[in-house]
């Protein structure tokens, strides 16, 4: 229980953060060719020399791992081993990078050109870049950047080849290698390839892990990948994938390194590129397929602003010191390190645990535009606000954010009406000004069918929505307790404690919700309410003090879409879904159904048109098995729960308490 | 005086001294006993036949008139610098004696930080008064003089036998400060004695600690400190007769006190030689061979001690131990030699061992091979001994011990040796493209007919050459064998420059050596630096025995402790850490020091609870009341 304990969280608001400096500076003042053509020396680990990528494949083809799971499968399949060895080999060569100084040089030519005009500044903080240098000589260096554009690799190689850092290899996804030229060039700036899913392909797993894990050891590059595995569409972190940081952990575990610095990176866009596309995308509209000739379409954004961009890059972590008294290494003493086998039960755990911290670094370090707080604000007020009322409400907020430690570049010296108005013009698209009052621009441009216009609205509303995301973090467990508290309906700690509990479990797909981490989340959470006055915490109670309603409010409203989106999708469930359905029909579904009841007035909840919620929800629900997947055939069926979904809706509206739910459940 | 009263050795011995020099009791006896110390391997005074009667272990009857009381060795062999600010070593004893090395005091200060101006001294004479007072347990005494066993309480003996060689053991004597030590020495003259003083002790409930050599680096010499009752040292140094040398079968009977420098002198003097050298083998007896499963240099031809030993007598609490017949292998039932050997003294104490002797070899030669670097030097010796092929010794040094043994080559004595050097550096580092930062050095040693030796000789060295290995000459071999026994030597002079240190060792896997070593070091280097040490550490390795399926990897490590306030403490930690990270990586708990009381915190996860139940058993059932009762090992 979470009542007693000692746990006493540190400030969020103390939090040190270095200094920003912004590359793009020198670039506008000096020869971009002579910048890409300079002498670039690199501190390497250990002083070894960097290996050729043939050589790399070779170590790979030859290492005891492939040479152990090709005469494996050649046992298991028949397959004689040359033909299986071949395959590795085809494998290994559509995924090995190809990392190529001149490549490198043209992509800091023409990078530096591009991003000078899309960009106003390119901040990084040069605290981090040192401490980044010292961790590369020392030992193997994992990169984790957080992922939201398509330019998140391209500026991490950037930055690093202006500070003279090793050029990480990266982690992509195929799909880029359908670009054809593009993907190749990729290839060669230090990417390498790997297919989205390949669950039971062993000797793809094999070659892969070996590729990683042979880079890695010897250490001839910084290794990046995306924790999140994909971009977020939302601009809010995406629970972590375990695969590859299992795969760079490996190494350690085994002894074959004496440590990994894993290094959290945030990158955060005051506007994403790909802003109107991913609404669009949530909305239903599929992304469009990597090609070449889409992204020279993709052109004529380099006409328009996007503002800055911030990269910290945070404290190395050493994975050593995580595992310290975690891992048991000696439990891989008695079996030849080179023959794979499944991760034990707490290791996975701390893979598990390790993701969701270093996730939570991500999002801690995640530069905060004062546009994000007007966003937050105007999505509450869909009518419209005041203009004098929204610098009020921004400046109060502001102060909010600070003490529950956000990480807002906002300066002192720049007043809210200043930092309100200069947010408002760089986003004319998704906000209308008029009569000294502020709105979501909400008409459509042209009027069509209602349909079309409401997913019109909807899209502004998730571009919105995208930026008041990056600020949910700061707020997430307040608001798990403000809500908890709205849903107890009295005020004993135990009963607030379960209901937090139930909130938190249900949403742990949408945000970062570490298992586990309950009560330790729930301590926070009153440590930081407290701090500011909103509640009363005591030894049996937890209360909501007079000047804590503000407060409370506004973090209820700002988690309100969320809760409703899930509600939805528990009524469909309840009242549309046929028996059985399919998986794949489900999004579809979820948000046909949607739309007649936004059609119908009875929802005014744009955001549950989103696919993502939809998708988390239907995850959390999966996990606490209100729905369940049967496999018939080739397809994957849902078969609902129609009382558990009936009543999570009901608990989750506040309609009935969870004690009595959760004894219902039982 | 005291060694009239105790043996008519001794008696003899004051007898058989000119008269003038009977003035001083000790001086005869560091005369006779300056004579007795062969070299091991011809570094030392010839000796004239007539005293090959006498022996070391005899005279170690009273070890502190020959030996150190707070440091390694003999008291007149002793690294110092010199009013020119340049190494030395005194004495008369090794190859090294008396010579000046010149490179060391640089190596010294630039490794550790150290500086002669800044000196930790060691207390120089044993304060008898510091000592606690003997517990004397009276009934036992009375009995145990009946028996005419010859014993003493006297402070000194009781200091010295109340200690191994671990640092914090060493540390604690050079500051003067003494624990709990045992209440009395006795000194058996055979198994009988032993048996009878066993049996007192079991009727008296006396709790009895055997002691061999001293050498212990495990803290198995140590008294438990909540000891009650009467502790008391069983040396066993008198006990150290070749009883009888089997030619036929190539065995020999001999008494378990006796000191490995010893064992292979008188054997040599017949023509055989045990071929078992632990580093320690100037010191250390063959009965706490048995005791903690001691390994030697040389162990490629010969074997460890499991493989030489024949026959074993050892009297428990239960009684005599030992089996029927000497049969070279049986099947009956698990051995329990097994349960003897690697037992620490918890157990009762070997009296009498039966060892395989062999012929001595007729040729000897050392070698060196210089690698790129420390894993192409690995790689090679897993080649040999995939290939079964290893010579008597090989081992490995990696980069910083490499530099040590040339911090330790004496003054050159002409121009040409120098110019030569010269010659050779330059081959190496700038005609070969050596990283002098890099590369490595593998000692070997031959042995057997010199055709063989020759023939095996040339086989290792192209193993060698197919790993980037060149021959380094006899000389570098030969110095890197010195190191192990002056090493010890050189912990002495560090101490005295506020520079602590040990050696630690294990056992591991080959595909995990590298690893291993890369690891334990860095560990070393991090605790350290965590821990407040304000100088880079000294953490280097080698290779000391290469087998089928793995190796022995013996570490040096040692730091500059000013301005620490516990350093001793800082010292545990690090190397408690540094095993753990040992056995992080698959090594083993240890390859050859034992367990003692100082690693035996790990022995549950090293051999499983039901391991450990057991071993308990049986010291249940050989010692019920605990009368070997110095807690080693559980």
């Amino acid at each position: 229980m979470a009542s007693n304990t000692l746990y006493s969280p540190r400030d969020p608001a103390l939090k040190k953060r270095d200094d920003f400096e912004d590359i793009l500076e020198e670039r506008r003042s000096s020869s971009d060719l002579r910048y890409a053509l300079r002498c670039y020396v690199p501190v390497v680990y250990k002083g070894i020399a960097p290996c050729k990528p043939g050589v790399l494949k070779t170590a790979v083809l030859q290492s005891d791992r492939l040479r152990h799971v090709v005469a494996e499968m050649s046992k298991e399949t028949g397959e004689s081993a040359d033909v299986i060895r071949e395959e590795a080999s085809g494998i290994l060569e559509e995924m090995a990078h190809r990392l190529r100084l001149g490549t490198v040089r043209f992509f800091a030519y023409s990078l530096s050109k591009a991003f000078k005009a899309l960009f106003q500044r390119v901040r990084v903080n040069e605290d981090g870049i040192q401490r980044l240098q010292q961790s590369i000589q020392e030992h193997p260096v994992v990169l984790l950047p957080s992922h939201r554009s398509y330019m998140d690799f391209l500026i991490m190689s950037y930055i690093l080849y202006t500070y003279d850092l090793s050029l990480p290899v990266i982690a992509a996804g195929m799909d880029f290698l359908g670009m054809k030229i593009v993907g190749e060039m990729l290839r060669m700036s230090g990417a390498f390839f790997i297919r989205r899913s390949f669950g039971g392909d062993k000797l793809y797993w094999a070659v892969f892990s070996e590729y990683v894990k042979t880079m890695l050891r010897n250490g001839y590059a910084p290794i990046e990948f995306f924790l999140e595995g994909t971009r977020s569409r939302t601009c809010k972190s995406l629970t972590p994938k375990l695969g590859l940081l299992n795969i760079v952990m490996e190494p350690f575990f085994k002894g074959e390194v004496f440590d990994v610095s894993l290094v959290p990176i945030s990158i955060s866009y005051e506007r994403v590129l790909e802003e109107a596309l991913y609404a669009r995308e949530l909305l239903g509209v599929p992304k469009p397929k990597e090609s070449t000739s889409g992204l020279l379409k993709a052109r004529k954004i380099l006409s328009e602003d996007y503002g800055s961009i911030h990269v910290y890059f945070g404290h190395p972590v050493s994975l050593r010191s995580l595992a310290q008294g975690r891992i048991n290494r000696s439990q891989y003493n008695l079996l030849p390190r080179h023959i794979p086998r499944r991760p034990s039960q707490e290791t996975q755990a701390f893979v598990n645990e390790t993701a969701y911290r270093l996730v939570r670094l991500q999002e801690e370090n995640m530069v905060l535009r004062p546009w994000v707080l007007v966003a937050a604000l105007l999505l509450q007020n869909p009518d419209g606000v005041d203009m004098e009322r929204l610098v009020e409400q921004t400046s109060w907020l502001r102060g909010l954010a600070v003490s529950f430690g956000a990480f807002l570049d906002w300066p002192d010296y720049v007043s809210a009406s200043k930092a309100v108005a200069s947010s408002l013009a760089l986003h004319t698209g998704l906000v209308r000004t008029e009569g000294g009052r502020a709105q979501l621009a909400m008409e459509p441009k042209e009027p069509g069918s209602p349909e079309e216009d409401l997913f019109d609205r909807a899209a502004s509303v998730l571009s919105c929505a995208s930026y008041r995301n990056q600020i949910l973090h700061v707020f997430l467990r307040p608001a798990l307790l403000g809500m908890a508290m709205q849903m107890a309906e009295a005020s004993r700690k135990d009963d607030i404690y379960s209901c937090f509990s139930f909130l938190r479990d249900v949403f742990s797909n949408e945000f970062i919700l570490c298992p586990g981490g309950t009560v330790q989340d729930f301590d926070e959470a009153c440590y930081m309410l407290t701090k500011c006055a909103a509640v009363h915490v005591q030894k049996q109670e937890v209360v909501a003090t007079e000047k804590g309603q503000r407060i409370l409010s506004f973090l209820t409203s700002l988690f309100q879409p969320f809760l409703k989106g899930y509600q939805v999708v528990c009524r469909f469930l309840c009242e549309d879904a046929p028996e059985g359905f399919p998986e794949s029909e489900y999004v579809a579904a979820v948000r046909s159904f949607a739309v007649k009841r936004i059609l119908s007035g009875e929802l005014t909840c744009y955001e549950a048109l989103s696919s993502d919620v939809q998708k988390n929800a239907l995850a959390a629900l999966l996990r606490m098995k209100v729905v369940r997947k049967l496999k018939v055939g080739d397809q994957v069926t849902l078969r609902v729960n129609k009382v558990a979904a009936n009543t999570l809706e009901n608990k989750l509206g506040g309609r009935v308490s969870t004690q009595k739910a959760l004894l219902a459940r039982l | 005086m005291k060694f009239v009263c105790y043996s008519h050795v001794c008696v003899v011995w004051v007898l058989w001294f000119p008269p003038k020099l009977q003035s001083h009791a000790c001086v005869p006896l560091m005369y006779a006993e300056a004579m007795v110390l062969t070299a091991i391997r011809g570094e030392l005074v010839v000796i004239p036949v007539e005293w090959s009667w006498l022996t070391l272990s005899r005279v170690l009857f009273s070890r502190q008139e020959v030996m150190k009381w707070n440091g390694w060795g003999y008291s007149d062999s002793r690294f110092l610098f010199n009013k020119k600010g340049q190494a030395e070593f005194t004495g008369r004893r090794y190859r090294l004696s008396g010579m000046v090395l010149p490179s060391l005091k640089d190596w010294f200060e630039s490794t550790f930080g150290a500086s002669l101006q800044h000196k930790s001294p060691a207390t120089a004479t044993l304060n008898a008064s510091a000592v606690p007072f003997p517990s004397l347990n009276e009934a036992f005494l009375q009995d145990l003089k009946s028996t005419g066993i010859p014993f003493s309480h006297e402070a000194e003996d009781r200091v010295f036998r109340a200690h191994g060689h671990c640092l914090h053991e060493i540390f604690a004597l050079r500051e003067g400060k003494f624990g709990r030590v045992p209440d009395l020495v006795v000194w058996p003259n055979c198994h009988e004695d032993v048996v009878k003083t066993v049996d007192l002790a079991c009727r008296h409930n006396v709790c009895l600690i055997p002691y061999g050599g001293g050498t212990s680096v495990s803290s198995a010499l140590e008294c438990p400190p909540d000891e009650t009752r009467c502790i008391v040292s069983l040396d066993t140094s008198q006990m150290s007769r070749i009883l009888w040398i089997d030619e036929k079968n190539l065995t020999a009977h001999v008494e378990a006190g006796i000191v490995g420098q010893d064992l292979e002198r008188l054997l040599n003097e017949s023509g055989y030689c045990t071929g078992h050298e632990p580093d320690s083998m100037e010191f250390s007896s063959l009965g706490g061979w048995v005791a903690t499963r001691a390994s030697g240099m040389k162990k490629n031809v010969y074997g460890n001690i499991e493989d030489l030993v024949v026959h074993i007598k050892m009297v428990c609490p239960r009684g005599v131990v030992e089996k029927s017949c000497q049969g070279p292998r049986v099947s009956i039932g698990p051995d329990i030699h097994h349960f003897i050997m690697g037992s620490e003294g918890t157990l009762g104490v070997v009296t009498e061992v039966t060892i395989k002797i062999r012929p001595m070899p007729e040729y000897q030669k050392y070698g060196s091979v210089v690698f790129p670097n420390f894993e192409q030097g690995v790689a090679c010796l897993r080649e040999v001994a995939k290939q079964r092929c290893a010579p008597a010794s090989i081992r490995l040094m990696d980069n910083a011990q490499f530099q040590f043994g040339h911090a330790l080559k004496p003054q050159v004595s002409s121009i040409f040796t120098s110019f030569l050097d010269g010659l050779k550096k330059f081959y190496i580092t700038k005609f070969k493209g050596f990283d002098p930062h890099h590369l490595c050095v593998a000692t070997l040693l031959f042995e057997g007919d010199r055709e063989r030796v020759l023939q095996h000789e040339k086989q290792v060295y192209d193993i060698a050459a197919k790993f980037g290995g060149l021959a380094a000459g006899e000389d570098n071999g030969q110095r890197g064998y010195m190191l192990t026994f002056v090493i010890a030597y050189l912990r002495d002079l560090g101490m005295d420059y506020y520079v602590i240190g040990e050696s630690f060792e294990t056992s591991v896997p080959w595909d995990r050596v590298l690893d291993l070593c890369r690891n334990v070091k860095e560990r070393i280097v991090r605790e350290c630096r965590e821990r407040g040490v304000q100088f880079p550490p000294l953490a280097t390795c080698r290779v000391t025995q290469t087998y089928d399926a793995g190796a022995c990897v013996y570490f040096y490590f040692a730091f500059n402790y000013r301005g620490l306030a516990d350093p001793v403490n800082i010292y545990g930690r690090v190397e408690h850490a540094a095993r753990e990270e040992i056995l992080a990586n698959g090594g083993s708990l240890s390859h050859h020091h034992g367990v003692g009381k100082l690693r035996k915190h790990w022995m549950p996860e090293s051999i499983s609870d039901v391991g450990i139940g057991m071993l308990k058993s049986v010291k249940e059932y050989v010692d019920p009341d605990n009368i070997f009762g110095s807690r080693n090992l559980l």
